[in-house]
């Protein structure tokens, strides 16, 4: 049996997505900016694609729509773009979560060392940010927040509608990097007060290599790209329409079916989390409700992650592991880290993230396999031993 | 599984020798929880030959497949055979480890030469000179 269970990792290309990115490889092959007929049909398409998107997350205008490269150049544009351009009204401050992903946090680094502040948010145990911290932490110098709409790893929702208002308030701008969220989580940018909003196609069964940045009118975008005058002069570079319009269907898709498919994959994660809680010392991550449809993250103590992960393969499980040996780091999951999680549990952590295509019948399997080869690796490991004589203490 | 060879996944997915040795002669435990790797092993010597060798190991599946090949390699030698063996010959007879993995070969030569360690303290014999002022490599984890 192969079960597919890292959706949080990439998802498959949907028929919608593929076949709207044939139909554009064959028929609306002309370059949009050409002014020929062939050129204008394919802007026709990218027109469309445009809408679709900003009617999905209800943006004001299309033209509040930048197709991108990702998530990570979307993440990257908003932080520099905030940041340096409004360095010359003075402020010079910026807030994040230190459980962001690293085209964030990256990007944060980088801005530090041309001369920026940043306060980076710790959130409590579930993983949420507690709005309280976020209103504190704004200054008068803030030039942008930029917090997560759900966490990749453990899942967590954090409070963006909150967040939103707050700086809405303080009129401090507010970036949310929204890769896991859209298409998964209901969005709404005027609602929410989303400045700007950044997403992936690949993480909705979209092709890899597409993604939109939102910013709303009378937000001042640095080019991460300069070159020709695509995408309102702010993102260079022919623009890949198949890409851009297969973003577009596959968005449209998740939206349409968003309640159906929320509801579904709900339920599965649940009957997971519930199927795994019986194995001793271990934890979920995250909260237990405020977390993503898919999203299963446990910690089990006195086994590593990634010997877990391979077996689970061996199995015909796909999933993945917040222990250092999965990272190209020495050090496990910052994620996990950043939210108080010890050490060792995060060395011992899997995450599943379920989709629509999942079924009961996987997740049984799932739960069965887990128990295995937990049990087992906990049999061989010299750590479990120490923990279970009493020479070392639990921590779960 | 393109991470690994063959030889690795193997051994991760059926380890040799592992276990406990009841009375073992020798016991040698290095790594820690926090770096995500713990190896114990246990020796049974006989007329300076390791008549039997177990392992235990917390780890990822390199950790694993290292300590059950070095197990292999120096079960039914000799001690001055044994005490030959390197982290290298380790990586080498499992056909290769990724760069960053490589770590878990010292970790397991480490936990054998700890093993030697106890060994020779408990009988009080005299030390080999490589084992003197021993100290395993914890902070290259």
């Amino acid at each position: 049996m192969r079960v597919y269970a890292d959706n949080a990792a990439t998802t498959y290309l949907s028929e919608t997505a593929m076949n709207t990115m044939l139909d554009c490889l064959k028929n609306f092959n002309g370059n949009p900016n050409s002014l020929h007929t062939d050129g204008q049909k394919t802007q026709e398409k990218l027109d469309e694609a445009r809408e679709t998107v900003a009617q999905c997350i209800n943006a004001a205008r299309a033209n509040e729509i930048y197709f991108t490269s990702g998530g990570s150049e979307a993440d990257n544009q908003a932080l520099l773009s905030a940041a340096r351009g409004q360095k010359a009204k003075g402020k010079k401050h910026l807030i994040t979560l230190n459980i962001e992903h690293h085209a964030i946090l990256h990007t944060m680094k980088k801005l530090e060392n041309e001369g920026f502040e940043v306060t980076y948010l710790a959130p409590e145990s579930n993983g949420i940010v507690d709005v309280e911290k976020v209103k504190d932490a704004i200054r008068e110098d803030t030039a942008l927040v930029s917090i997560m709409f759900a966490n990749n790893e453990m899942g967590a929702i954090q409070p963006i509608p909150e967040i939103g208002a707050i700086c809405k308030e303080r009129k401090v701008l507010f970036h949310t990097d929204a890769v896991q969220a859209a298409a998964h989580l209901p969005i709404d940018v005027q609602a929410m007060n989303i400045d700007m909003l950044s997403m992936s196609a690949h993480k909705f069964h979209g092709p890899k290599g597409v993604g939109v940045l939102y910013a709303r009118n009378g937000i001042k975008l640095v080019n991460v790209i300069e070159g020709g005058a695509q995408e309102r002069g702010k993102r260079a570079g022919t623009i890949n329409v198949p890409g851009n319009a297969a973003l577009a269907a596959a968005l449209k898709e998740g939206c349409d079916k968003l309640e159906e498919n929320t509801a579904y994959v709900t339920a599965l994660r649940d009957r997971l989390i519930e199927g795994l809680s019986d194995i001793p010392h271990s934890q979920l991550n995250g909260d237990r409700y405020k977390r993503l449809p898919g999203n299963v993250n446990y910690s089990f103590e006195g086994v590593e992650g990634e010997s877990l992960l391979l077996h689970l393969d061996l199995y015909g499980i796909c999933c993945s592991s917040g222990s250092a040996c999965t990272s190209e780091s020495l050090d496990p999951s910052h994620v996990l880290m950043g939210m108080g999680v010890p050490v060792e549990a995060a060395h011992g952590s899997l995450r599943f993230s379920l989709n629509e295509e999942n079924t009961e019948e996987e997740v049984d399997y799932i739960i069965e396999k887990v128990h295995k080869v937990v049990e087992h690796y906990r049999s061989i490991s010299p750590f479990w031993d120490e923990l279970e004589s009493g020479e070392r203490q639990h921590c779960i | 599984m393109s991470l690994y060879t063959d030889k690795v996944m193997d051994h991760f997915e059926n380890p040799r020798n592992v276990g406990v040795i009841e009375n073992a002669d020798g016991i040698g435990e290095v790594g820690n929880p926090q770096c995500g790797d713990i190896m114990r092993m246990y020796l049974k010597i006989e007329n300076d030959v390791l008549v039997d060798v177990k392992f235990k190991t917390f780890g990822c599946g390199s950790a694993i497949a290292t300590s059950s090949m070095a197990t292999e390699l120096i079960k039914g030698k000799t001690i001055e055979e044994a005490l030959e063996l390197t982290n290298k010959a380790v990586v080498e007879a499992l056909d290769g480890l990724p760069a960053r993995k490589i770590h878990c070969s010292v970790l397991a030569e480490d936990a054998i030469k700890a093993a030697f360690v106890d060994y020779y303290t408990k009988t009080g014999r005299e030390m080999p000179e490589c084992l003197v002022g021993f100290e395993p490599h914890e902070d290259e984890h």
